[in-house]
């Protein structure tokens, strides 16, 4: 306990540093292409496109392939497995593709969420058995960083104290392990939206599960600076019938990150989780204007945030292509600009009206 | 643990935020004047004078009565519970003196350290039992701000996890009690200098400590824009043979402090512990040099080092007075520069600034 035993050298620690602040460079953010293939499923479904490798790999193209107009704004992108091994129609591998246009390449490494018996429906994460060996495949295969999802939910009995103690632990360890092999871990505890609870609810569970999973990190000997933070933007939940403004969000969400992040995390790339694209990048730009002082990046990493007017646009057929990256590159464009606050959307009254809507953070 | 049942109102949040950003206003620190009697014996004796009430008073208005314009550099003053209730030569109740120059004043609280069993000599704090009446009655009595020191050691097998987990619960404990009466509390998790272990060790220790005391006052809902802290430097052991500097010392020591204390907590003011007033000078200055973001103000809460010339100048004797408070205002402008780091030392230091004040296992 009372003695180091460093297992990261001064190199090892420079690259994951490095690699962390590439991804949350001044205007840049996160693509989430992880989507699972249930996942992908549902999207498809509603665009009425067949669920295939091919269309799986054709419309991942579309969106590695739109101009450098997103080389500004996407410092990473997240892959699902099959797709790290899938080429372009040149038969360019993906991850190579990524990395030629100045983009790290991150995996999704966790294995879904598992029940924790005797708890009000709330679970764990697997994926860690021979983790250690899948990272360092990962890492010649050519990944820089990975992503692990926990999840947790509000409700009157949750999230309890196991539910928050044993996926902070869980969190560490995918964290510890990545780093041994020159993986960055993107470390996501979500807090589900779902529920009828207010903001100050979100805010308060918040605050209580960054704060669980900051000291398991600290536990497990995780080196904060070569690490990056995913967590939900503090919200109420989608049922609660009081509504409350980009400001109020934003002043919760960066006083919780406040008292519980440690300033040695480079960055902070939020979820959108059900928010729409619009809504997301509202939010993200409020986060960089609110007037409390914010050591990290806040920045973002988006997935249906940034495509799911991309994948409207696509509708499965070949034709739409250029349509479907364009509305892409217009998401990348505008969530850049709100991770310095610099989105104008089309209501907005400009920066002054926006200011005077932040109430006094001693409130938080 | 999912609910909030808030401990403070909006108001009572206001006024613990203003106070601790009052103490450590740009250019600000903390004079340590709460040396217990015991302590105050050492002090006099070394100069040989007699550890009498009088003598502390004199000491004491000495220090308290020097030129307004001190509150350019102290903003906030520790007091023993004795001299909370002695007057000036005027007749003047020093907490009146105190703060009507603009400055806080501040109550040591804890009743020292007590044996843990089972353990290398480690200790906890005690001081809890009836703390909340204390509380009370030193806020109607002029304090704003409450200090309370626990001690941790590092050798072979210490800190132990019992030393960590008790000593940072016992903090958030105070810290809790003090903010639900409207006092500031310092939270002080002191790691003794004593000992041969290197910088690297010292700053492993630091962190592990450092993250238990956050979680501790996370789990006990202690406001953080409402704390102070007031931990040791990152520094090798006193009888390790390897020398650092103060660019070292300023690296290690904000290092292990951007990975664990949240940027919402307004000041770090450090101890001094054994150093001389000269080297905590210089080591506070490279603190504010250090090319790392820093987001808590880095500033000082110094006893012996803004004393030990004004004691040695003072010899007991009133016709040194004014020579003493000159000693003592010198030494707070300088540390008053070193906050901001702006120090540029000319190459001289009298003799005592030189001395090393450091004493074995060192007990208040």
């Amino acid at each position: 306990m009372p003695h180091a035993y460093p297992f990261l050298t001064p190199e090892q620690k420079k690259e994951l540093s490095d690699n962390a602040l590439k991804i949350v460079a001044p205007g840049k953010g996160i693509l989430a292409a992880d989507e699972s293939t249930g996942s992908v499923a549902k999207r498809f479904q509603s665009i009425n496109a067949e669920n295939t490798e091919e269309n799986r790999r054709f419309y991942r193209q579309l969106l590695f392939t739109a101009d450098d107009r997103i080389k500004p704004c996407i410092g990473g992108v997240i892959f699902f497995h099959e797709t790290l091994y899938q080429k372009t129609d040149d038969g360019k591998l993906f991850p190579q593709l990524i990395k030629e246009r100045g983009m790290v390449v991150g995996i999704k490494v966790d294995k879904g969420v598992v029940p924790l018996a005797g708890t009000n429906g709330e679970t764990t994460t697997q994926g860690l058995d021979g983790l250690y060996e899948r990272c360092a495949q990962y890492k010649k295969d050519g990944a820089d960083f990975a992503k692990w999802r926990c999840v947790l939910k509000i409700t009157p009995t949750t999230p309890s104290s196991l539910a928050i103690k044993e996926n902070a632990n869980v969190l560490a360890r995918y964290a510890s392990i990545c780093q041994m092999h020159g993986i960055v871990p993107i470390v996501e505890p979500e807090i589900l939206p779902d529920g009828d609870h207010d903001l100050k609810r979100c805010q308060y569970v918040t605050e209580k599960v960054l704060a669980a999973v900051y000291k398991a990190l600290s536990e497990h000997h995780v080196y904060l600076e070569g690490t990056l933070l995913k967590p939900n933007m503090v919200t109420a939940g989608h049922s609660c019938s009081h509504k409350y403004s980009p400001q109020e969000i934003a002043m919760a969400t960066v006083t919780a990150l406040r008292r519980t992040v440690p300033p040695a995390v480079p960055g902070i790339t939020f979820l959108s989780g059900g928010q729409s694209e619009e809504e997301a990048s509202v939010n993200l730009n409020a986060m960089n204007m609110c007037p409390l002082h914010r050591p990290w990046a806040l920045t973002f990493s988006y997935g249906r945030a940034l495509q799911a007017s991309a994948l409207k646009a696509w509708g499965g057929k070949k034709e739409n292509a250029k349509a479907c990256q364009e509305e892409f590159v217009k998401r990348a464009l505008a969530n850049s600009a709100a991770s310095i606050g610099k989105y104008a959307s089309a209501g907005d009254k400009g920066a002054a009206a926006g200011e005077s809507l932040f109430v006094a953070n001693h409130a938080y | 643990m999912t609910h909030q049942y808030p401990s403070l109102s909006p108001e009572q949040k206001k006024e613990l935020a203003t106070i601790a950003q009052r103490i450590v206003a740009p250019g600000k620190g903390i004079l340590a004047a709460d040396e217990s009697t015991g302590t105050m014996a050492k002090r006099l004796q070394k100069i040989n004078v007699e550890n009498t009430e009088e003598n502390r008073r004199y000491f004491r208005d000495l220090l308290f009565s020097v030129d307004p314009s001190i509150s350019d550099n102290i903003g906030g003053i520790i007091f023993f519970h004795e001299t909370l209730y002695q007057k000036s030569d005027k007749g003047i109740p020093f907490p009146k003196l105190v703060k009507d120059k603009g400055i806080v004043v501040g109550i040591k609280v804890d009743k020292g350290t007590a044996g843990l069993n089972g353990t290398d000599g480690e200790t906890t704090t005690q001081g809890l039992d009836g703390l909340s009446e204390r509380c009370a009655q030193y806020k109607k009595d002029g304090c704003d701000f409450a200090k309370w020191r626990c001690v941790l050691k590092i050798s072979d097998g210490c800190p132990s996890a019992l030393a960590i987990a008790e000593n940072a619960n016992v903090l958030a404990r105070y810290a809790s009690i003090c903010q639900q009466n409207g006092l500031v509390p310092i939270v002080e998790p002191e790691i003794l200098p004593d000992g041969d272990h290197d910088l690297l060790r010292c700053q492993y220790v630091t962190e592990k400590v450092l993250a238990a005391t956050y979680k501790a006052l996370s789990d006990h809902h202690v406001y953080l824009e409402g704390t102070l802290l007031k931990p040791n430097m990152v520094t090798a052991g006193h009888s390790c043979p390897k020398k650092y500097t103060p660019e070292e010392v300023g690296m290690a020591t904000v290092t292990a402090l951007r990975r664990t204390v949240p940027a919402a907590v307004p000041g770090i003011c450090f101890l001094s512990g054994g150093q001389s007033e000269e080297e905590a000078s210089l080591n506070l200055n490279a603190m504010n040099q250090t090319p790392l973001h820093r987001p808590w103000k880095l500033s000082f809460s110094y006893g012996r080092a803004l004393q030990a010339s004004a004691l040695a100048a003072w010899k007991g004797k009133p016709e040194n007075r004014k020579a003493s408070q000159d000693a003592f205002c010198t030494r707070a402008k300088i540390n008053s520069l070193a906050s901001k780091g702006e120090y540029k030392p000319t190459g001289q230091a009298d003799k005592a600034a030189t001395q090393s004040l450091f004493t074995a296992s060192y007990v208040y």
